[in-house]
């Protein structure tokens, strides 16, 4: 049973919640770093650290943080995090550093984290917010890498930096652009939505079909 | 004058925080739904914009010199306390300005394209009043992109659209389209 409820948390971020495709959040590092897979790892990464920690802390003191204040005490824990995750980034691989540029610090600026910890980690236990916080960085993670492979499989030609076709391919600079980020996305939604269409259809169907029957 | 009037214009048209930045895209597709709110919103951000230009600079000119890992903690709660304290302030002040806009104040806290003006501001080294300018141009720039947005979205409820794209992806697809005419801009500079 408990641990029947700590994978409803972690999975719920993953796919039916997804915070980039269900519930548009985070959207800023999701457009403007998934020029490549690399990158959209690096940020992932990053992301789930913050969330992750911010998340254990939070959910850990919630009982002392006075209601007032609450938020400007989220933003300071956020912050702190992400100071942490910027410096590391620069010591371990300073060449991604350099490429995700002022969108590390703007972390602490992603709605979806401060989401998290206001509408989650603040009201649960420990145990669970962390479930819940390693759901969604997943999810987040699998969005910004969905959106980076295929712009740089489209833009570049590639995928983590080698090659997939021949001199032939023509990459489309467009997508490694602004405006392939904005594109590339809005198809995406446009399959999530009609998955969702789909499955609402086809849940009627039966409702109907053992209505009828019975 | 020219070094200031260029940073004003590259960052309206050429570097629209926006559409070539992607900062501030919550409420750019949250909030987006009505001229008339985009439009305030956009001022109320630009009014924020300032306030932050002026403190990062006086914070970064003699506070963070000695201590630079602090930066980020330093930026975000000056942020969120001129929020707090220009949310107060109009309220005393002007209570209909406060009831115009009283939802979009708390929500610029999260944007980041402020924190992100204050980043790019430090990163490249601006001084007062360079600052200053670059801050009212990302503004002026960031409302020029709600309200086309905004605009766009008004004239596309009269028209039937399936149901399928209406939302979230049309309003993507709309914003790639307006970033590809913003990228039109990028050959304004070219010959320096």
């Amino acid at each position: 049973m408990k641990k029947n409820e700590s994978y409803e948390e972690f999975i719920k971020g993953v796919w039916r919640d997804n915070p980039v495709f269900a519930q548009v959040l985070g959207m800023c590092p999701m457009l403007a770093v998934t020029n490549s897979a690399i990158n959209a790892v690096a940020m992932g990464m990053a992301t789930l650290f913050v969330l992750v920690g911010s998340s254990f802390l939070v959910s850990s003191f919630r009982n002392w943080i006075p209601k007032q204040v609450r938020i400007s005490c989220f933003i300071i824990i956020i912050a702190t995090f992400v100071t942490i995750a910027d410096y590391t980034l620069l010591a371990l691989v300073p060449k991604v550093h350099k490429e995700l540029g002022a969108f590390i610090p703007l972390i602490v600026a992603n709605c979806l984290i401060l989401g998290r910890q206001e509408a989650f980690a603040s009201r649960y236990p420990t145990r669970l917010a962390v479930m819940d916080a390693i759901g969604m960085a997943t999810g987040f993670l699998v969005a910004l890498l969905s959106l980076g492979i295929v712009r740089e499989i489209l833009g570049d030609g590639a995928l983590f930096g080698v090659k997939l076709f021949s001199e032939n391919f023509e990459p489309w600079v467009i997508m490694i652009l602004p405006p392939g980020g904005f594109l590339t996305l809005g198809v995406i939604l446009l399959f999530f939505n009609w998955f969702k269409f789909k499955k609402d259809e086809f849940l009627e169907d039966v409702a109907e079909a053992e209505r009828s029957g019975s | 004058m020219e070094n200031l009037l260029w940073i004003f214009v590259s960052a309206v048209l050429v570097n629209n925080f926006v559409l070539t930045y992607f900062l501030g895209l919550c409420p750019f597709l949250g909030v987006s739904n009505s001229l008339e709110t985009s439009f305030r919103l956009g001022l109320a951000t630009t009014f924020v914009m300032l306030v932050t230009a002026i403190c990062a600079w006086i914070l970064n000119t003699y506070v963070l010199i000695h201590a630079p890992y602090l930066r980020l903690i330093c930026f975000i709660v000056v942020i969120a306390s001129t929020v707090q304290f220009i949310e107060m302030l109009i309220k005393k002040l002007s209570p209909a300005l406060f009831r115009a806009m009283g939802i979009f104040l708390p929500l610029i806290t999260t944007n980041c394209a402020i924190l992100g003006l204050a980043i790019f501001a430090t990163n490249r080294g601006y001084g007062f009043w360079e600052g200053i300018i670059y801050a009212l141009g990302a503004g002026v720039g960031f409302t020029l992109a709600m309200v086309l947005l905004a605009g766009l979205r008004e004239e596309s409820e009269l028209s039937s659209i399936p149901k399928l794209i209406q939302g979230t992806a049309m309003n993507l697809i709309i914003a790639g389209i307006l970033s590809m005419a913003f990228m039109g801009f990028a050959g304004l500079f070219s010959s320096t």
